[in-house]
């Protein structure tokens, strides 16, 4: 277990290293944070109680969305970007013949990546937003735990769809194409344009009962209160549910995608 | 002597798909590895070397187990690598000279920290090894460094210190000087002589620079098409490739080609002549019946270059 806390430690200070990135990142976040708030407030102004909630918590959600996009690396840049390359180089055999397990060894690896970019990309965005706009923010010390725990549950889902899909490469040999495919399933279905809560009838009960909710609809609403007792217990349950069910996936997939593995180059 | 490595008829077939026309697709095999058979001691350091696509990367990932044979048997220590390849980890070492395992924007010293954790290494014994390393290998002054800011012989030398820290019994290396200067090279080799004397760590060394094979291997074995073609001391490849010495004879003056019965001319140019005469055969009577019978003004010779007899080994035997 120590080795996968030296992975995350490890990736967490490689991020940490990229100063400039995550400067240019900062500010990108908080631009389209400005953007979208100001759209938002339209739209709610016009509608009000759009999705039930009020113009602060509308807002809010939207600077919440800023702040955990990198982290749930839901238009790529988490790991599978590497993992994807390393296994169509072939770079992938030199993570084989160690005794390490792959998904535990990349889940640790964009865990590291993932605290780094929710305190690197989410914390000043978030903040600016706070500053300039009219927040909804948690009264308690308990709703902020309670929405950190939602969003760890989220990091674990995220992985385990992007888990997949890098492996998917094993088989397509360019991963690439999946991958985009599941970023931008993932933009809408988190609800990173729209709060899923906003679309009526199938659709939205639809997109409010697949995995990716988790990562942003779900923590979301914690932070904003309107998930309690029984019912944040029940957002827990139907995270980690995914969460298991597509790490078991994630599992069973790469036990065949090592046996059947033809390793590319020499 | 205790069989360490042991194949036994292994194979290793691909499939390939290639385009044929517009949607059409053709699947074809190739036979990477084709019947290998052959057994490494333990504590011997063999070479491995054959021409590009010989085979010799697909036998080293199928000895670590990630490569998993289509036929015939191979034990590393007495493990089937691609059935147990978890458990052989933690005895084997590997260096792919063209990959690094090693984490590209941190630090080397994160890097070895990793290795701490993954392979279970004892503190003291961690410590040890990796002074050791340092040392011989002189990274000290490398450690603080970003391995992205390494140049490749400083990475290279990183990555064979990685693969050795957890004492590995044997140790594959796949092109360990590929791309490295001569003072880079000779550290490298220097380093796997003394791993393997003090230490009788097994290597198996996949190169495609002989100086590497006739500095540090005894035996050498070279496959072609996935077969072995040879495999014995390096020395006894001259006389599978019937090479030949080459005396260079400085004349007086311009001369038209020596002829004489124990060589024969192969060059001219201007007074220097170029005469190749068997291998196996001393120097000596040449030297004398030349000097004998010609102005010689200076004399040189010139040892079979190995390279060459692989050379005409590898195209003499692909025709077939
Ligand atoms: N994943 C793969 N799929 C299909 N063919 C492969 C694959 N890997 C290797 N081959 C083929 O197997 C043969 C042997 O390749 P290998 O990489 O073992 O050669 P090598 O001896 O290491 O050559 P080099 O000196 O160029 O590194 C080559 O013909 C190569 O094209
Ligand atoms: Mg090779």
């Amino acid at each position: 277990m120590r080795l996968y806390g030296v992975v995350m430690v490890g990736w967490f200070r490689r991020y940490a290293t990229y100063r400039m990135a995550t400067a240019a990142g900062v500010f990108t976040n908080t631009a389209f944070g400005f953007i979208m708030a100001y759209t938002y407030t339209a739209l709610w102004d016009e509608r009000p109680q759009l999705g039930g909630y009020d113009v602060s918590q509308a807002v809010t959600y939207v600077w919440l969305g800023q702040a955990l996009l990198m982290a749930c690396a839901l238009m790529g840049g988490g790991f599978e970007d590497e993992l994807i390359e390393r296994i169509r180089t072939g770079d992938i055999a030199t993570d084989l013949y160690r005794p390490a397990d792959l998904q535990l060894w990349w889940l640790a690896c964009d865990l590291g990546r993932a605290f780094f970019h929710l305190v690197g990309r989410g914390v000043i965005p978030m903040a600016i937003g706070a500053f300039a706009f009219d927040l909804t923010l948690p009264g308690s010390a308990l709703t902020w735990i309670a929405f950190l725990v939602c969003v760890v549950l989220g990091l674990l889902v995220s992985f385990a769809i992007r888990f997949l899909v890098a492996l998917s490469a094993f088989w397509l040999m360019d991963g690439s194409g999946m991958a985009q495919i599941s970023w931008l399933a993932g933009m809408f279905f988190s609800g990173m344009l729209l709060p899923l809560t906003v679309f009526p009838g199938t659709l939205g009960e639809v997109a409010r009962a697949l995995p990716w909710s988790s990562v942003l609809q779900i923590p979301a609403d914690v932070f904003l209160g309107k998930r309690t007792g029984w019912a944040l217990a029940e957002a827990y349950a139907f995270q980690a549910g995914w969460a298991l069910a597509l790490l078991g996936a994630g599992r069973l997939l790469q036990t065949a995608a090592t046996r059947r593995v033809v390793l590319q180059g020499g | 002597m205790e069989a360490f490595i042991e194949l036994d008829g292994v194979e290793k077939v691909f499939d390939v798909r290639r385009r044929a026309g517009l949607l059409r697709r053709e699947k074809s095999q190739v036979r990477a590895v084709d019947g290998l058979s052959f057994t490494v001691a333990r504590g011997e350091m063999v070479g491995y070397i054959g021409p590009n696509g010989a085979g010799k990367s697909t036998t080293i990932k199928m000895l670590t187990g990630i490569l998993t044979p289509s036929g015939g048997r191979l034990r590393v220590a007495g493990i089937d690598p691609a059935r147990e390849r978890t458990r052989l980890a933690r005895r084997i070492g590997v260096v792919f000279g063209q990959r690094t395992t090693l984490w590209w924007d941190l630090p080397l010293k994160d890097s070895y920290r990793l290795m701490h954790r993954m392979y279970r290494i004892p503190d003291q014994r961690f410590r040890e090894n990796l002074e050791r390393c340092v040392e011989l290998l002189d990274l000290g002054e490398l450690l603080e460094v970003p391995v992205r800011q390494l140049s490749l012989g400083q990475r290279m030398r990183g990555d064979i210190a990685a693969a050795l820290l957890h004492d590995p019994e044997v140790l594959y290396l796949d092109e360990p000087t590929i791309g490295l200067d001569v003072i880079s090279k000779a550290k490298v080799r220097d380093f796997l002589r003394d791993l393997n004397a003090d230490r009788g760590t097994t290597v198996l060394l996949t190169t495609h620079d002989l100086t590497d094979i006739e500095q540090l291997c005894r035996r050498v074995m070279v496959i072609d098409h996935g077969r072995l073609m040879y495999d014995g001391a390096l020395a006894g490849l001259h006389e599978v490739g019937e090479s030949e010495r080459t005396l260079i004879v400085d004349l007086e003056r311009e001369l038209p080609p020596v002829v004489i019965d124990l060589a024969r001319t192969v060059r001219v140019e201007g007074p220097r002549q170029w005469l190749a005469f068997p291998a196996s055969q001393s120097a000596a009577p040449l030297v004398s019946a030349l000097a004998a019978r010609y102005p010689v003004m200076d004399l040189s010779l010139r040892e079979p270059d190995i390279e060459a007899v692989i050379a005409k080994m590898y195209a003499g035997r692909s025709g077939q």
